[in-house]
């Protein structure tokens, strides 16, 4: 039973990873096309860097995804923390509400923030609304539900007597928080930055409606390459993309992997902790 | 707290501002056009051509926002969206008869387009913009039949498309237009027809051909014919050229029935703020350089006089990209279907491609299987576990006794 698990576990990951084995090797590859492999070459990469329109356009997403993981992550915290203060049954509607955005398909989501911008574009007379921010803001709002789904269990877990010991300790409440409830939350804040960051890199049909004329991102330009047949450099394109969100998988491993290592409470909640223990028993 | 919540609902609030102030210092910057093309229909500075926009840019100092879409339909609904002004657009015929008729268009100043004079005059007074006031060509092209000569007799006709000879080797149009074109053309059928019966004699016919059709595709056709595993495709003639330097077995055909003859050209559509400097581009777009250069880049025909000539094309290459006027007779351009037309032509086609009495009883057949296959496992799974625990319980009451 185990032996044959595992070969479906191989067979599964064989055919998970096969598109992308397939898509790597062509980027190494002389000849267009992907079934005969001609030669092995790095020109396709040169071919890339040298390319006008698709390095610019790469530069955008990563201007987008950048901003846009930074301040939902940021907006996303402070959420976690303001929810938190709610009762238990406010708590949970609000975390409903904000976590509908996440299952409504990416069209709707798409569709209706498109006729949102184009409405206020109308209501403040600007026929040119569509661009770089209209991009940013709908990526932010994409993103929100994933970094406060994943610093809200950092939250709850934290011990609230932590934040009013600093607080006795003469820290006003920014000083606390920068001080010590930051530190306690920091896992989820850096996985909540890199889930916004991936999400935001890789999102097409989002970013299909709300582009504009003088602002798009990569996935928009090469969905319209279709008068002629893929250029191998697009391969090659791929290939770094995928290279970059793996190093991004990577560093979010090795972070919440440490995270896990390191005594996870202070000295201070150790003791109350050890307190409440006593009491228990 | 309170604090804190306000400054951020402030943020927020401020937020969602930007973009309306943002356009008031883009609007403030002199000279920049919004151009939307298709993609990979300019010449973009590799392979040794010319960087067309870039060179624009240089020589009038008008800065180019270029951006690019996939099809003539989600051109349009980018526009009706609104929400984005573009000054230059370059749609299809039909496309541009459409928005022309729903008043999405201004008038060129062609005064401001002198180069307007060396664009061939077979290309000018179409049908689709009559009086020469809307549009100004880019590229035009046709539909053949291209086919692998080691396999397949010489080919004159449509019909060669429903040779049994060639089942399982002939590859189809993944699109309504062009497939419903093809069989109605073979048929003898005006292919801007909206009668219904005809729509449905054409419709039959790409049914009858459904058996002998390896797949429906669009740009796969490039490989699929390069290697040879299809001998037969109906494809565009520019395309068919990057064909045939890999695979010189490969032969063209203009079917002596006629064949689709289209024209992309520019427009300005009424939502631009800034006439001209779109004028002033299309006018560079029909210079001899810059239509050398995107000739050479894309492999579709120039409307510009003496690019044709300047071309690095053998004779036979030359015969099939721009054929004589002879053969341009023969090509017939898509108009404009009504709606109503158009929903026909689409829900045949739908039909046509999935042959839903079949397939579609099989299919939820088949779920419906799925569905009851899972729901049996959970349930053998829970009442496995409640066995378990039930024996546990036991168990555990045995030890204490």
């Amino acid at each position: 039973m185990s032996r044959a698990l595992k070969i479906i576990l191989i067979v599964v990951l064989f055919f998970l990873y096969l598109p992308i084995i397939l898509l790597i090797a062509g980027s190494f590859n002389t000849g267009t096309d992907l079934a005969v492999f001609k030669e092995f070459t790095f020109s396709n990469y040169g071919a890339l860097f040298r390319d006008r329109t698709l390095i610019p356009l790469l530069l955008n997403s990563l201007i987008v995804a950048v901003l846009s993981s930074v301040i939902a992550t940021a907006l996303g915290t402070a959420a976690a923390l303001g929810i938190r203060s709610f009762g238990k049954r406010f708590r949970s509607a609000v975390m409903t509400v904000t976590n509908i955005p996440m299952t409504n398909p990416d069209i709707v989501t798409g569709v209706s923030l498109s006729l949102l911008f184009v409405l206020g574009g109308k209501l403040f007379d600007r026929s040119n609304v569509l661009g770089f921010t209209t991009l940013l803001l709908a990526h932010i709002t994409f993103n929100l539900p994933y970094t406060i789904l994943s610093v809200m269990p950092r939250v709850t877990n934290m011990d609230p007597s932590l934040r009013e010991a600093a607080m006795d300790l003469g820290c006003t409440p920014v000083q606390a928080f920068f001080k010590v409830v930051i530190h306690e939350i920091l896992p989820g804040i850096v996985s909540g930055l890199l889930i916004a960051f991936t999400m935001s890199l890789d999102d097409f049909v989002i970013s299909y409606f709300v582009y504009g004329p003088s602002f798009a991102t990569l996935p928009i330009e090469i969905y319209s390459y279709t008068k002629k047949p893929l250029p191998p450099k697009i391969y090659a394109l791929f290939t770094l993309l995928f290279a970059m969100l793996l190093a991004v998988l990577i560093v979010m491993n090795i972070v919440s992997g440490r995270a896990d290592k390191r005594p996870r409470r202070s000295n201070i909640t150790q003791l109350v902790f050890r307190r409440k223990d006593v009491e228990k028993t | 707290m309170k604090k804190t919540l306000l400054t951020i609902c402030a943020a927020v609030a401020l937020l969602a501002f930007v973009p309306f102030l943002a356009f008031e210092t883009a609007a403030a910057k002199p000279a920049v056009i919004n151009v939307y093309n298709w993609g990979q229909y300019i010449s973009d500075g590799s392979d040794g051509l010319l960087d067309v926009n870039a060179a624009f840019t240089e020589a009038t100092g008008i800065e180019v926002n270029y951006s690019t879409y996939e099809s003539n339909e989600s051109l349009y609904t980018k526009l009706k969206t609104g929400g984005s002004s573009y000054d230059v657009i370059i749609p299809s015929d039909y496309m541009i008869a459409r928005l022309i008729s729903e008043g999405m268009l201004q008038k060129l100043n062609y005064d401001n387009i002198p180069n307007y004079a060396s664009i061939g005059e077979s290309f000018k007074n179409t049908l689709y913009d009559p009086n020469n006031e809307y549009s100004v060509p880019y590229f035009w092209g046709t539909v053949g039949i291209i086919y692998n000569t080691r396999y397949v007799d010489t080919v004159t006709s449509w019909d060669a498309l429903w040779d049994e000879r060639y089942s399982g080797k002939i590859l189809m149009f993944d699109n309504p237009r062009d497939a419903f074109a093809a069989a109605e053309l073979a048929l003898g059928i005006d292919v801007n027809t909206e009668d219904e019966s005809d729509l449905r004699a054409a419709a039959e016919l790409l049914a009858a051909q459904k058996p002998l059709v390896q797949s429906y595709v669009m740009d796969q056709v490039f490989d699929q014919m390069e290697r040879a595993e299809a001998w037969i495709a109906p494809y565009y003639a520019g395309d068919f050229i990057t064909m045939h330097r890999e695979n010189p077995d490969l032969a063209f055909c203009f079917p002596e029935e006629g064949f689709n003859l289209y024209i992309d050209a520019m427009c300005i559509p009424t939502s631009s703020t800034n006439k001209e400097a779109a004028e002033a581009y299309i006018n560079f777009m029909c210079s001899f350089e810059a239509a050398a250069a995107n000739a050479a880049y894309t492999g579709y025909g120039s409307p510009v006089n003496g690019v044709a000539e300047s071309l690095e094309l053998t004779e036979y290459e030359r015969g099939i990209a721009y054929p004589s006027d002879e053969i341009l007779s023969k090509g017939v351009a898509y108009l404009t279907l009504s709606k109503e037309a158009t929903q026909i032509m689409d829900s045949l086609w739908l039909d046509v491609r999935t042959d839903a009495s079949t397939t579609s009883w099989v299919t939820y057949a088949v779920a419906t299987a799925a569905v009851v296959i899972i729901a049996a496992v959970y349930l053998a799974y829970r009442s496995n576990k409640k066995r378990k625990r039930a024996a546990k319980r036991r168990a555990d009451a045995d030890g204490a006794r």
